[in-house]
């Protein structure tokens, strides 16, 4: 019999999830990041307790609405980022949060994209708030994909990358791999961004 | 861990009469078709069962055929619309359309998607919010030209009965056939093909207690017909193949058990429901009930919870040992929620926090309580990590 579905890892930390922002607890901090959309069936927050001095993350705690790789994969996430440098946490990818849950299946994906983008969002609104504007990566860019929070920005950075259609476009970003609502929008983006880069008439 | 499983519309355990009859039917290897004793011996087995299922839906023995699934039987019915009619003389006008409706089982929403690339037209009749059918879309569909209406008796993911009758008038009042796959009513509510009039049905055995792989359609004499597996004079030529007699042995008995078992059982259930629905309101609050008692059979309850995620609950539910479905995206695979909770206009929030719980002969009372024990937690546990929950907002 197979004992659970998902690996070792994510079985330990959705028994058993760390850093969860319990209300009653009052946590303090300093900056909090939200991403993903409760209509997607997704969508997490993440709050930081951060050291103004060594630019460190100290503390964290998180809130999610999702599944168990949801919840496994904010858990393990805000287990990394303890004592981490801002700037090392902000380049934590979703490969990276993959690897250390052992791994998920190819359509859980998507569910563990939204942690680290929570964790950037959180990290320039602290940037924001102490008045270092210029190590927000968040342009501001607006957002296409609204499930997975995917910017317009980041459709032409995987266009430039060789994202060459739609589906290496969904390969590189999860561009439309929630609700899909935005296909069209991305479709649209992609072909004018090709036709910007590539196109020499 | 004592499991309790409350999945009895995704499947069912063998009933242990089943269970015997195909132990004991294990060394009898003959192939139907043949004529010396091993085959006869097949062939009296293989229609013995096909006695028993069409008992349970009133039908002529030989109007049942065996196929391979409940999916299986379902093809077959809509195949009949692509058939240009050389071999078998259908000649369904190629203007004229297929209506089914929203909440139908994949297999026939896809087929049908299927056929409409090939150039079929089908409209599809929606629902209202209790997931029944509104007739008025469908009537209106009727006055366009139709060769075949397909709708489903009960719904898997709610529980809602149909109104087959009336559907079923409508469509014959209009000259056109009418299917109904009926895999989670049988052996559920009463079912009747001779009372019914209709011209297709389809039976399932792994939702009744019987082995999976089996299914049976019902096809009234005289209706057209079209094979989907050709090459062989099995079923009256109607699916080729060699039957699974060990399966349909199975069938029979489990047919034979429901038609036994099913009254009685059905009043269990209801009051397990009641308690069920009751123990879930006074434990938990922001739900919404997807399975309404007064047009659902008493087995299926689908209750959302807001705040919370579907696949989320279920696996906490798992680990204590309770086994229920969910209708939301993550644990489909496709990303997507219950198709049939959205059509019945319930909001996306809490078409992603539904469970089924469809109970079934082994369920118990002392289940429903641990069901109502452990299912507050859960849903506690998650809302209290959500970020659709609490905080500000509440």
């Amino acid at each position: 019999m197979s004992d659970w579905l998902y690996s070792d890892r994510v079985k330990e930390h959705f028994m058993d999830p760390k850093n969860i922002m319990y209300d009653e607890e009052g946590f303090e901090y300093d900056a909090k990041g939200t991403t993903g959309n409760i209509k997607c069936g997704d969508e997490m927050t993440f709050y930081l307790k951060i050291d103004p001095e060594s630019m460190t993350i100290t503390d964290c705690r998180w809130k999610t609405f999702g599944c168990a790789s949801a919840i496994a994969s904010t858990s393990v996430l805000s287990e990394m980022v303890k004592g981490m440098k801002l700037e090392d946490a902000y380049r934590i990818s979703n490969r990276d949060i993959i690897e250390q849950l052992g791994g998920l299946p190819e359509n859980k994906v998507h569910c563990s994209v939204l942690g680290d983008k929570a964790l950037r969002r959180a990290i320039d609104n602290y940037y924001r708030s102490i008045g270092m504007e210029d190590r927000v990566h968040d342009t501001g860019s607006r957002v296409v994909c609204q499930c997975l929070n995917i910017t317009e920005d980041e459709i032409e950075h995987a266009v430039l990358e060789g994202a060459r259609n739609y589906y290496q476009l969904q390969e590189k970003t999860k561009v439309g791999t929630s609700c899909g609502e935005c296909e069209e929008e991305a479709r649209r983006l992609l072909a004018y961004y090709l036709d910007k880069h590539f196109c020499n008439t | 861990m004592k499991r309790i499983y409350l999945d009895h519309n995704a499947t069912t355990p063998l009933h242990p009469e089943v269970r015997k009859s195909i132990i004991d039917s294990m060394d009898l290897y003959g192939n139907p078709s043949s004529l010396h004793a091993d085959g006869r011996e097949a062939r009296a087995l293989l229609e013995e069962a096909r006695g028993r299922v069409a008992a349970l839906i009133n039908a002529e023995p030989g109007d049942m055929m065996f196929v391979g699934s409940g999916s299986e039987a379902n093809n077959t019915v809509l195949s009949i619309l692509g058939c240009t009619g050389a071999q078998c003389g259908i000649h369904p006008s190629v203007e004229s359309q297929l209506v089914t409706s929203t909440i139908e089982h994949p297999c026939i929403l896809e087929t049908s998607k299927c056929l409409e690339n090939r150039g079929a037209s089908v409209a599809r009749i929606g629902v209202d919010e209790r997931g029944l059918l509104r007739m008025e879309d469908l009537e209106e569909a009727l006055a366009r030209d139709t060769s075949l209406v397909s709708i489903m008796m009960v719904n898997n993911e709610t529980g809602a009965i149909q109104d087959v009758r009336t559907a079923l008038d409508l469509a014959h009042r209009a000259g056109a056939l009418f299917h109904t796959d009926a895999v989670q009513a049988v052996g559920k509510i009463p079912v009747d093909v001779r009372e019914l009039e209709v011209d297709f049905l389809t039976v399932s055995a792994h939702k009744i207690y019987g082995p999976k792989g089996v299914g049976a359609l019902y096809v009234r004499r005289g209706t057209p017909f079209c094979p989907l597996i050709r090459g062989g004079h099995q079923e009256m030529g109607r699916r080729a193949g060699t039957e699974n007699t060990l399966g349909i042995t199975g069938f029979g008995i489990a047919a034979e058990m429901r038609g036994l078992e099913m009254e009685a059982e059905g009043r269990k259930l209801e009051a397990l429901n009641r308690r069920l629905r009751e123990g879930i309101i006074e434990r938990i609050d922001d739900i919404h009930f997807n399975s309404f008692p007064e047009h659902c059979v008493h087995s299926t309850l689908n209750v959302s919870f807001a705040g919370v995620e579907g696949e989320a609950m279920l696996l906490y539910l798992d680990m204590e040992g309770i086994e229920v479905s969910t209708g939301s995206a993550c644990a489909s695979g496709s990303l997507d929620p219950s198709h049939v909770l959205l059509e019945m206009g319930l909001p996306v929030e809490y078409s992603h926090g539904s469970l089924r719980i469809s109970m079934g002969r082994s369920t118990t009372e002392d289940d429903v309580e641990r069901v109502l024990e452990v299912l507050p937690g859960v849903v506690r546990r998650l809302r209290k990590m959500s970020t659709a929950w609490g905080g500000s907002c509440r």
